[in-house]
């Protein structure tokens, strides 16, 4: 992937930033400069913000048959993640036993390595989700 | 609007075809279809061609040009277009031919698909196969075409209690019917075991619960219906066309386990047609993954939502059954050269409509459905057909 592709995203696979809608407050992830429910009122009204970095697992999988660059991980978890506010991304679910995941789970989001563009291409990084510790559950 | 009939149909079997190029297999798909048809190239107005990626497939963009030459009417420079919407990209190019003998634009037009998948690896067709997602969103992440409809069917069996069985119950099905076929890229049987012992893709889903990478092409001729006897004692008119759109990410969709696309040009297409869901004898639906067919059996309202796998299992879509589903073997079994799918599809309904459908067919059949997906729902083309008495 080029460069500046991948650059052009940074704020929002490094911090979850998205967007809510100034007219009707919905929250959507990642940006879009139209909300999907007001359409043209929205123009203009978009305003990024943070979104929680802690949700539940929606629905996984785990991948076997892994596309080039995500082959040394193999298999891995990947997720459909609903944040606490609402909006849904896809992420790989680590830290995790494949026996462990349940829709459901709690997740939490962390910061690490996606992949990497051949041997010496660049190395991008962006969000994964890890099972939430617990709070203060259990002594 | 005038009323469109298909008057010819024709295609090439799937599967690997080392042999013979893009423009060879399009070719032989578009000349059986043009005897088929009984008509001249020289009548030819319009030729839309459904195509997911020459481009990355074989390097060659432009094929609706392409082929059309290599079908000998560069002389008579006929309009030709490209249409592509991922695995929707056949139903596409039929929609685009009906609206344009419709329309009273063009009279004989020619709906082609045609894909060319063997000549790279599988590791790179299944990333091409990926780039119908969200490229940012979805595969950056590791997402792969197969996972996305792993975690469509994870969900399903959560919400609705669908076993791993039934979901092998529709490759054993599209596999019965496939051997049936002499045009199928795999014309043998497999047993629920095979499934469920086959290495895993993207758990719950095996390497035998996901369609094959083919090489193929089908084509149909389309004209106006009061036209049509001059061409063909067998015309099958399309009553009904419906076209839908949805969320590219499958995860901003409303509910991963409904495919509201395919909700939404179902109802278009059956209203269009005024026909009942219960006059349908037989679909043609997208069966990419074994997951998919159990959702289009389902948000094409042939069975109630979250019964399409104790359904598959019991019987109730086999050949002989309420409504037979993927008769020719559907793309798990008959193959998924992706542009050609939807046309493929239209092929086999006009064939069942004629009663040529040999030791698959359904027995009286007069009213008949295809449907096809890009992505993972993100386009959906739905077609009703009905034999002309
Ligand atoms: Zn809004």
């Amino acid at each position: 992937m080029a460069i500046p592709r991948f650059w052009r995203e940074i704020q929002s696979r490094y911090n979850l930033v998205g967007t809510r809608c100034g007219n009707c407050g919905t929250l959507d992830f990642p940006p879009r400069d139209v909300c999907p429910k007001c359409g043209r009122k929205s123009v203009g009204k978009m305003e990024k913000v943070p979104l929680s970095d802690s949700g539940t697992v929606v629905s996984y999988t785990t991948i076997h048959h892994a596309p080039k660059g995500f082959d040394g991980t193999k298999p891995y978890l990947l997720a459909i993640v609903e944040l606490k506010d609402g909006a849904r991304l896809t992420s790989q679910i680590i830290d995790c036993d494949p026996a462990d995941i349940a829709i459901g789970m709690p997740v939490e989001a962390t910061f690490r390595k996606l992949g990497q563009d051949g041997a010496s291409g660049i190395i991008y990084y962006g969000y994964k989700f890890r099972p939430s510790l617990p709070a203060t559950e259990e002594t | 609007m005038r009323d469109v009939a298909i008057i010819g149909v024709g295609d090439t079997r799937f599967g690997e075809i080392w042999d013979k190029s893009f423009r060879e297999i399009g070719i032989e798909a578009g000349l059986k279809a043009l005897e088929d048809a009984n008509v001249g190239a020289e009548q030819i107005d319009a030729l839309y061609v459904g195509n997911m990626s020459a481009g990355k497939f074989i390097d060659q963009e432009h094929v609706s040009a392409l082929v059309a030459d290599y079908a000998g009417l560069a002389n008579q420079h006929p309009a030709t277009f490209r249409l592509e919407g991922g695995g929707a990209g056949g139903g596409l190019a039929l929609a685009s031919a009906f609206m344009a003998v419709a329309s009273g634009l063009w009279d004989v037009v020619v709906a082609g698909g045609a894909e060319k998948m063997t000549d790279v690896g599988e590791e790179e067709a299944n990333r091409i196969l990926s780039s119908t997602a969200d490229q940012e969103w979805e595969t950056v992440f590791g997402a792969t075409h197969a996972a996305l409809h792993a975690m469509v069917a994870r969900r399903h069996m959560y919400d609705f209690g669908t076993t791993r069985e039934q979901l092998a119950a529709v490759a054993v099905k599209n596999h019965r019917n496939g051997a049936k076929n002499p045009n199928a890229q795999y014309q043998r049987e497999l047993t629920l075991e095979a499934v469920l012992e086959a290495p895993v893709v993207a758990d719950p889903l095996g390497v035998l619960d996901c369609a094959p990478l083919s090489d193929g092409a089908a084509v149909v001729v389309l004209c106006p219906m009061d036209m049509a006897r001059k061409f063909n004692d067998t015309p099958v008119r399309i009553v009904g066309l419906g076209v839908a759109s949805d969320t590219i990410a499958l995860h901003d969709r409303r509910d991963i386990t409904t495919m509201d696309s395919t909700v939404v040009a179902g109802k278009r297409a059956l209203h269009m047609a005024k026909v009942g869901t219960d006059e349908i004898q037989l679909a043609e639906v997208h069966d990419n993954y074994t997951i998919s067919e159990i959702l289009a059996i389902e948000d094409l309202r042939f069975v109630e939502k979250g019964k399409g796998g104790p359904a598959t299992e019991e019987g109730v879509t086999e050949l002989d059954g309420d409504i037979a589903v993927n008769p020719s073997g559907g793309l798990k079994a008959r193959g998924q050269p992706v542009g050609a799918t939807g046309i493929a599809q239209a092929v086999e309904v006009v064939r069942q409509l004629r009663g040529e459908a040999d030791a698959r067919q359904v027995d009286g059949a007069e009213v008949g459905l295809t449907h096809v997906q890009g992505g993972t729902g993100a386009t959906a083309v739905v077609h009703v057909f009905r034999r002309e008495n």
